[in-house]
């Protein structure tokens, strides 16, 4: 019988020959993860359930990446549960500072996230690793401590919404951030909720891994389960010398029944802008009007990958950024951080006047770093653009992609980098 | 399951998980000082408001965005008795299940309710009555894994009794 990319793996985990959508199932775990918000709730879940050893420790990922460097006493306190957690049970798989990354750059780059695998993570974002040809989704901390503690998890099989998107864009600054935006602006912020989004397309297929993770990782901006690639060349390519564990690569069958199925041409896309307060508040950057910026944010786990750190430098080489704007980057890795230094790429940034910091989610989730004030104005590359989401509740968020936001910190306002 | 009576307060649509309690205070995962900070970025003073037993009910796609527990939990520990919408987020709709913050997706009664106004919810039934007129809208029934998963107490002792198998076939 035939299934999409999403139940064969749903299937395979759960031991069956084949699952429909609707159905509740018992899956198996390939990973489990957790950060340092998210961790404290599901250790104490664990303790509360009456488990002493994860399933594997192998298998269970802590990131400590969002009030970290500690921001504050309480921050450090939980950043401790997750280091004495990781020490208990000896998992090979925590982070300390320094080779911490943002979870969803670091877990792919470490080849701990693999086609055809199942993996949940207290982190909504985790549908991240659909780009690999995974099935990834966010769960909450209760869940986590039952899949670090079963190695299984109970999971509905989701509706698969298809999206084709066909041809090349003409626009080189065109990228994965603008696709992604253009589809939620379409679909809207429940378009998919409890679905799987399956890319498919020309334009898909020529989209480098850096720009398939920025696309997975907004799935749940749709509200979607999770996001997925069907795995080719520059998957093996990208998991070569990486991948932690063997895997099988799973593919769609051909006949696979779809929910729905949409079909766009790029060709003429542009880069897309998402205003406040939401994701799907989509136009492109030509419709913007003049919007004065305070602040630009370059990184997070959306954009905070090498090429997103040179299509960035490549529009702020030779330039400055405006004196009224505080340009922050925040690469993805330590080893990110390490590539962009070697390609002169952090010159670059550094040298127009941008601050760069070691790698954290910082000012994506109003964490720290780069909270803005009362009425203040952020282009991001980040995938949230809520009320309050980077500081004061009358703050307001653009999200764009790297281009469009290292043009915005050169001319003050929300710019394309054509028009610089 | 007792009947639980409580006052409506209600949001829009899309009411996502920075609004619930803003990403600035999860710092801690102490309920009580998530309460404090429930909804305030919708309402400053809802915390205050709020009373034990009184009902969040909002539009379609309650609890979007992250995937934080201290959503369902802030709410919960702020005395809400249960959340009423058109339609929840995923990971909100488990997470609340599996905290025990009960949550009825009833369209109908989204929409009529009104700010303030008196309902009786029969938790078990899945029967939400207006107490000023008597009228009663139906939510969603949960499937029957969930019905169990509720019954159970959540999440926990569900798992807690799965290992115990484990320990005893061991
Ligand atoms: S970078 Fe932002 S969205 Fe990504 S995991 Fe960190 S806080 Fe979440």
């Amino acid at each position: 019988m035939s299934m999409t990319l999403t139940e064969k793996i749903l299937a395979a985990h759960a031991g069956r020959e084949r699952v429909s959508p609707g159905e509740l199932v018992n899956a198996r775990v390939d990973l489990a993860l957790a950060n340092d918000i998210t961790a404290p709730v599901a250790i104490k879940a664990f303790r509360e359930m009456g488990a002493e050893r994860v399933f594997a420790p192998e298998r269970v990922a802590l990131v400590p990446d969002h009030f970290t460097p500690n921001r504050d006493i309480q921050s450090a306190e939980q950043a401790k549960l997750l280091r004495d957690f990781a020490r208990e049970q000896n998992l090979p798989y925590y982070y300390e500072v320094g080779r911490m990354g943002i979870e969803h750059c670091l877990i792919p780059e470490e080849g701990l996230a693999l086609p055809g695998e199942l993996i949940v993570g207290a982190d909504s974002h985790t549908c991240t690793y659909g780009a690999l040809g995974a099935f990834a989704t966010g769960v909450g901390s209760t869940d986590l401590a039952a899949a670090m503690a079963l190695g299984e998890l109970w999971l509905r099989v989701p509706e698969t919404v298809k999206f084709v998107l066909h041809g090349r864009p003409r626009n080189r600054w065109v990228g994965g951030k603008d696709y992604i935006l253009f589809l939620i602006g379409q679909v809207g912020v429940d378009g998919c909720r409890y679905q799987a989004m399956e890319f498919h397309g020309q334009a898909v297929a020529e989209l480098p891994l850096d720009g398939r993770f920025t696309m997975a990782n907004m799935a749940i901006e749709a509200g979607a389960k999770n996001g997925i690639f069907p795995p080719d060349e520059a998957t093996l390519s990208y998991l070569a010398g990486r991948a932690k564990r063997p895997f099988a690569p799973v593919h769609p069958d051909p006949d696979a029944g779809y929910a729905a199925v949409y079909e766009y041409d790029v060709t003429d896309l542009e880069p897309q802008v998402a205003f406040p307060f939401s994701p799907a508040n989509v136009r492109p950057v030509s419709a913007a009007g003049h919007v004065p910026v305070d602040q630009v944010v370059i990184g997070s786990c959306t954009n905070g990958r090498l090429s997103d750190l040179r299509m960035a430098a490549q529009v702020l080489q030779g330039r400055q950024v405006h004196p009224g704007v505080r340009c922050l980057v925040f690469p993805g890795t330590p080893r990110i951080y390490r590539e962009a230094l070697a390609e002169g790429i952090i010159e670059t940034l550094v040298g127009a006047g941008a601050a760069v910091s070691t790698p954290t989610c910082g000012p994506c989730l109003g964490g720290h770093l780069g909270i803005l004030a009362a009425g203040e104005r952020a282009v991001s590359t980040t995938n949230r653009n809520f009320r309050g989401r980077m500081g004061h509740v009358t703050s307001e968020v653009y999200l764009a992609g790297p281009a469009v936001a290292a043009a915005s910190a050169v001319a003050g306002h929300l710019v394309s980098p054509e028009e610089l | 399951m007792a009947v639980l009576t409580g006052r409506v307060h209600r949001f829009g649509d899309d009411v996502d998980t920075d609004l619930i309690i803003p990403a600035r205070y999860l710092n801690t995962s102490d309920p009580v000082e998530l309460a404090r900070h429930a909804m305030e970025d919708a309402d400053p003073a809802f915390a205050s408001r709020v009373k034990p037993g009184d009902f969040v009910v909002a539009g379609k796609n309650f609890g979007c965005g992250s995937s934080r527990e201290h959503a369902p939990l802030a709410l919960k520990a702020a005395g809400v008795a249960g959340v009423i919408a058109s339609s929840f987020a995923r990971i909100f709709y488990r997470n609340a299940l599996n905290i025990g913050l009960p949550i009825f997706e009833a369209p109908e009664a989204a929409r009529a309710l009104k700010e303030g106004e008196e309902v009786a919810v029969d938790p078990v039934a899945g029967r939400i009555r207006r107490l000023s007129t008597g009228e009663e809208f139906s939510a969603t029934p949960f499937p029957e894994f969930m019905q169990a998963l509720v019954a159970a107490g959540g999440l926990v002792p569900y798992v807690r009794r799965r290992l115990a198998e484990r320990g005893g076939r061991a």
